[in-house]
């Protein structure tokens, strides 16, 4: 794991500079190029991690997002000072931020393998805990529960059981365990996702129609 | 729009059918490789976006319309709710009723090649659509003057 | 704290940036910027509580079935959590498409306004 965990901090940490320079940066283009670099270092991330999806599917839409951003900033330079407006919101800001990483750094902090509220150590996620079987008895009859073993998570409970049909699961077929999580154990998340970029998609419709617009032919800012 | 140069539009002669069938072949394969109706559908919708950026808003008074994309958009989301209806006949909303089949092959896995070929089309439409929609807004606002810059420019 | 605690720190700090983006400043295009900033942040920072490490001197596994049916237990032995990976599939996708409405948004106030300051856009006269 040692040299993946130093690939990541690396990752991480070109991510984090990248992000800084497209906040603090006066120019708009090098903010959205700076953007663009974020969204391929999360790419590489996921491609590390083992989630090949993932990293096909942000690398493609980033490269989307890029194309329609620089469309549009390329030609609308803007000569605003990007300074903060006051201290005020900065303050605010940091004292929420303050009281979470309290928060944070307490459910970070310690090992967490016994504990249910604290997050597991980077490498060892719930699904490597085993619990006893029990829970997979028919309804009233709890001495015909199988025997050993089961991970102590839904993930781990798919990978052993979801792919063929046995007596724990109906098993989906698909080779891609990801794809077959998405489409026919939570297929109803993929509902609510393909409705709201339908959503997303009429909003940017009816925000840049025509009509009605045609009294701004002038084009000049009303003040 | 106006069209960019000369080698910019032979290269996308060249390339763009590459790209829509790469773009086919991760959404029908989606249950055995890694990809899917999303990323698919993304990349089917960069290769419209090519096609449109290099040959100018003329190719798409045609082919490539505003219509089209609505129409295919609401054709991919039908297809989809349809695949879940079809659960009913399972018993419950959304039940995969087709059989499992051979773990790897192209026909396997139920229901679940058909649901990606809905959410393909349905992602590559829409998003196509939003970048024809921001194109076509920003010729219409441009003044006179800028026509005429955008004229001599090759954006 | 051990080693293993830092990609979490980083990925917190990535959200800190993010957020500090988007409530203080002023130009439009970097609120935007702070917003897939903060999308990207919390994708990773979901993702990497699912990460299994792999038996040693290999490489991470990932959960797709490559060699037939035969291999499902060897899998489901060593392979990364494929539930998160899911989610953050279908949280990218709407990340994104809402990051589209949005640059949408700033555009056509671009056009009623002709600047992207926001503090110049307070003139709301009726």
């Amino acid at each position: 794991m040692d040299p993946i965990l130093w690939i990541l901090l690396a990752l991480l940490g070109f991510m984090l500079i990248a992000s800084l320079i497209a906040i603090e940066t006066q120019d708009l283009l090098s903010t959205v190029i700076c953007a663009g670099a974020v969204g391929f270092g999360t790419s590489l991330v996921f491609l590390l991690i083992g989630a090949p999806d993932l990293a096909i599917t942000q690398v493609v839409f980033e490269i989307l997002v890029l194309v329609v951003l620089v469309r549009e900033v390329i030609t609308r330079r803007d000569e605003t000072y990007a300074t903060s407006r006051t201290t005020l919101p900065v303050g605010v800001v940091l004292l929420a931020l303050g009281v979470m990483a309290a928060v944070v750094f307490t459910v970070l902090a310690g090992n967490g393998t016994d504990g249910d509220l604290r997050l597991r150590p980077f490498g060892q996620p719930r699904m490597t805990r085993q619990v006893d079987a029990a829970f997979l008895a028919p309804a009233g009859r709890p001495e015909a529960a199988p025997p050993g073993t089961e991970p102590g998570s839904v993930g781990g409970a798919y990978l052993k059981h979801g792919l063929t049909s046995d007596e724990a699961s109906r098993g989906s077929g698909a080779a891609n365990y990801v794809m077959g999580v998405l489409l026919d154990y939570r297929a109803y998340d993929t509902l609510g996702e393909a409705t709201v970029i339908f959503v997303a998609i009429i909003g940017a419709y009816a925000v840049l129609r025509k009509v009605g617009r045609s009294r701004h032919a002038g084009n000049e800012p009303d003040r | 729009m106006q069209g960019m140069s000369l080698i910019v539009k032979n290269i996308t002669r060249l390339v763009a059918g590459f790209i829509i069938l790469f773009g086919a072949y991760i959404v029908l394969y989606g249950h055995v490789t890694p990809g899917g109706g999303f990323t698919g559908g993304v990349i089917l919708a960069s290769g419209l976006v090519l096609v449109v950026l290099a040959f100018g808003k003329g190719f798409t008074r045609n082919v490539l319309t505003h219509e089209t994309a609505k129409v295919a958009d609401s054709m991919g989301a039908m297809l989809f709710l349809l695949v879940a209806v079809l659960g009913f006949a399972g018993g419950v909303f959304f039940t995969n009723v087709l059989s499992p089949g051979t773990v790897g092959h192209f026909v396997s896995a139920g229901t679940i090649p058909i649901a990606n070929v809905g959410i393909g089309v349905k992602v590559s439409a829409g998003l196509f659509g939003a970048f024809l929609a921001l194109a076509a807004f920003r010729r219409s606002t441009a003044s006179a003057q800028e026509r005429a810059d955008a004229l001599q420019s090759d954006i | 704290m051990t080693l293993a605690m830092v990609p979490f720190m980083l990925t917190f700090l990535l959200l800190v940036a993010g957020l500090y983006a988007i409530v203080a400043k002023r130009n439009l295009i970097k609120v935007i910027v702070g917003i897939l900033v903060l999308n990207c942040g919390a994708n990773v920072m979901l993702v990497l509580t699912g990460y299994r490490d792999p038996p040693a001197g290999e490489a991470p596994v990932a959960p797709i079935l490559t060699g037939g049916a035969a291999q499902a237990d060897e899998l489901a032995r060593t392979a990364v959590d494929p539930l998160p990976q899911a989610l953050i599939l279908t949280s990218i996708v709407i990340g994104l498409s809402v990051t589209a409405l949005v640059v949408s948004l700033g555009v056509r106030l671009y056009e009623k306004y002709g600047t992207f300051d926001t503090n110049r856009m307070r003139n709301l006269k009726g």
